[in-house]
């Protein structure tokens, strides 16, 4: 599956990554696993995705829970909680 | 129902003028603006900059206004949001929101708001004397939310 990857605001300063593209292998199915996989890069990523740490996650641009299943050629993005308004 | 991200300022008295239109139906117009304080959590604040999620955010915030129709009965809205450096006392926000009577009018803006605040995707970030800092969402803006899932 390929995804394209999006990082917003103290998740995108963190890892120094605004945006990338990735092929994942069968077993990343869902949002969960996609941010277990992306933490076995190590540092940055272990420390930033880290699983006590509260992200949001949008796929295709809308809010999503982390049960969400991956759709190929998706765009998914990880950022902080909002602070609008 | 407009809905604009933009880095101008916006002027009040035009926008308002604009979204009524001369529309005789309208008796309420209820108005929200949001500004930038110069002290937070303990810190002065020199400058904030917002970022936010091209696309996703003008999708978010044409979801909020869509539930509020279906809740009220509203005859028009606008959002206004502002996006890269922002000044304290600058304005950042505006939700309006036009109805025949005042009840639905505040009640939608005020949904609005507490929509925007959780759901759309900006972020800020505040320069401070101690260097610069994002801002933490805050747990009384879920609260704030949740009041309205059991209106």
């Amino acid at each position: 599956m390929k995804l394209h990857l999006r990082f917003f605001a103290s998740i995108r300063e963190s890892l120094g990554v605004a945006q990338e593209d990735i092929e994942l292998p069968p077993s990343i199915k869902n949002i969960a696993d996609l941010r277990t996989f992306l933490m076995a890069r190590g540092a940055p990523w272990s420390d930033v995705l880290a699983k006590d740490r509260v992200l949001r996650c949008a796929l295709n641009q809308q809010m999503v829970s982390v049960d969400t299943e991956l759709i190929d050629d998706a765009e998914v993005a990880f950022f902080p909680p909002v602070t609008g308004g | 129902m407009p809905v604009r991200i933009q880095e101008a300022d916006f002027d009040l008295s035009e926008e308002v003028a604009r979204l009524r239109q001369g529309d005789g139906q309208v008796g309420a117009v209820a108005i929200f603006i949001g500004t930038v304080r110069d002290l937070n959590e303990g810190s002065t604040v020199q400058q904030m900059t917002l970022e936010h999620y091209p696309g996703m955010t003008e999708a978010a915030l044409q979801g909020i206004v869509e539930q509020a129709k279906t809740r009220w009965d509203l005859i028009d809205t606008l959002i206004i949001h502002r996006i890269g450096a922002l000044q304290p006392k600058d304005q950042i926000v505006l939700v309006a929101v036009t109805s025949a009577h005042r009840g639905e009018a505040f009640a939608a803006c005020e949904f609005m708001m507490d929509y925007l605040k959780t759901q759309a995707p900006f972020w800020k970030k505040e320069d401070t004397p101690e260097g610069a800092r994002w801002v933490d969402a805050r747990v009384s803006d879920d609260q704030a939310l949740s009041r309205w899932s059991t209106k």
